[in-house]
């Protein structure tokens, strides 16, 4: 689907702009990975034991991925809420400097920071990689609502989602079930691996995941915490070292 | 509708430790954004062991599986994610290659094991 020229009367309203956001949805192959991530987000919440109208509520409230897959898997572990709140805060850094960002592009002269809330509410990686493709095709004063409408349209996509994970977990066989649960960290490895644009991410990723079978021996309850800071901070290491020997 | 709502305490949970925990960055973003450099040195630190933490969540869904997931062999597990991810790099990293690869693996090895 094209969006219309950046002179074209399609664009005088935002409503329209909106409308040409959430359509967008349906030009976007991220979208894709989007439902099968929470395809697999909302069996994984069947399977930990949580309601369908928690599941829905994580993912209009948090909105974001990673930080769900961790409040899930680690209170369903038995985390403490203490210990939960720690790991969701430290995977919900990376929003910051994404929101950071991405304002800059839709921010105009006369925008007012209320304005930009909903915006920040939807920033997480698949808003922020489309933002990068979309916005230099969407006049700079309608480029907040289009990306209001992108937006509510992943989140849309997201519910409708998880709500048939859920249910689905619920009443397949035995194998499907598993299949659907694998797509959580399937879908996460490839979309994290496409996204290591620094030597830091690559290390990061490979430690992280070696480690954390290592760290599950300590039993300390914060397992996750543990392999991540050890292994993000080897990675971190390994990229001032190299940045040392090219300089 | 009480099995859809499910307690209240498990949503008070959600708000405590998965809402405000991650909104907080959005809205510092918000509010204090700009005067950052995006290739700062502590953002590179940041964005390193939040990948390894999505890591170790990543091993974990694999090694210590929940619900259903749990009824497939380890061996078949760690092959299934192997397999996807020899088809992600072969594939110039496509995403659905490596997803669906994984998938096939997954189902087919339990089918075929019986």
């Amino acid at each position: 689907m094209a969006l219309p020229p950046l002179d074209s009367p399609q664009w005088h309203s935002s409503f329209r702009a909106f409308f040409w956001g959430v359509r967008s949805v349906g030009s976007t192959i991220l979208a894709l990975v989007l439902f099968a991530t929470y395809l697999g987000i909302g069996a994984l919440a069947h399977d930990t034991h949580f309601s369908l109208a928690w599941t829905l509520a994580s993912t209009v409230f948090v909105w974001a991925g990673p930080a769900q897959i961790i409040l899930v898997s680690t209170l369903g572990s038995g985390a403490t809420i203490l210990q939960s709140a720690i790991a969701v805060s430290v995977s919900a850094i990376r929003l910051f400097p994404m929101v950071v960002s991405v304002l800059p592009m839709m921010r105009t002269p006369k925008t007012k920071r209320r304005h930009l809330i909903l915006v920040a509410h939807l920033t997480a990686v698949t808003l922020w990689v489309e933002c990068h493709r979309f916005l230099p095709q969407v006049p700079r004063e309608r480029r907040i609502a289009f990306i209001q409408g992108l937006g509510c349209g992943l989140v849309f996509l997201s519910v409708v989602a998880n709500t048939i994970g859920y249910l689905l977990a619920a009443n397949l066989s035995q194998l499907f079930a598993a299949a659907i649960l694998m797509l959580t960290p399937l879908a996460f490895l490839f979309s994290t691996a496409r996204n290591c644009r620094e030597l830091a991410d690559g290390v990061a990723l490979a430690l992280g995941l070696a480690l954390y079978p290592l760290a599950t021996l300590l039993d300390s309850g914060l397992d996750i915490l543990v392999s991540g800071v050890v292994a993000g901070t080897i990675a971190y290491g390994v990229h001032r070292v190299r940045a040392k020997a090219i300089a | 509708m009480s099995t859809f709502i499910g307690d209240w305490h498990a949503l008070v949970v959600l708000f405590v430790a998965g809402v405000i925990p991650n909104q907080i960055w959005r809205m510092l973003g918000l509010w204090f954004g700009g005067g950052l450099d995006e290739g700062s040195e502590l953002l590179v630190w940041v964005r390193a062991v939040a990948t390894a933490i999505l890591a170790g969540v990543i091993a974990q869904i694999v090694v210590q599986p929940p619900g259903a997931l749990a009824s497939v062999p380890a061996l078949l597990r760690y092959g299934a994610v192997a397999a996807g991810f020899a088809a992600f790099m072969l594939s110039r990293k496509s995403i659905f290659a490596g997803v669906a690869i994984g998938e096939v693996i997954l189902v087919g090895g339990r089918w075929w094991l019986g």
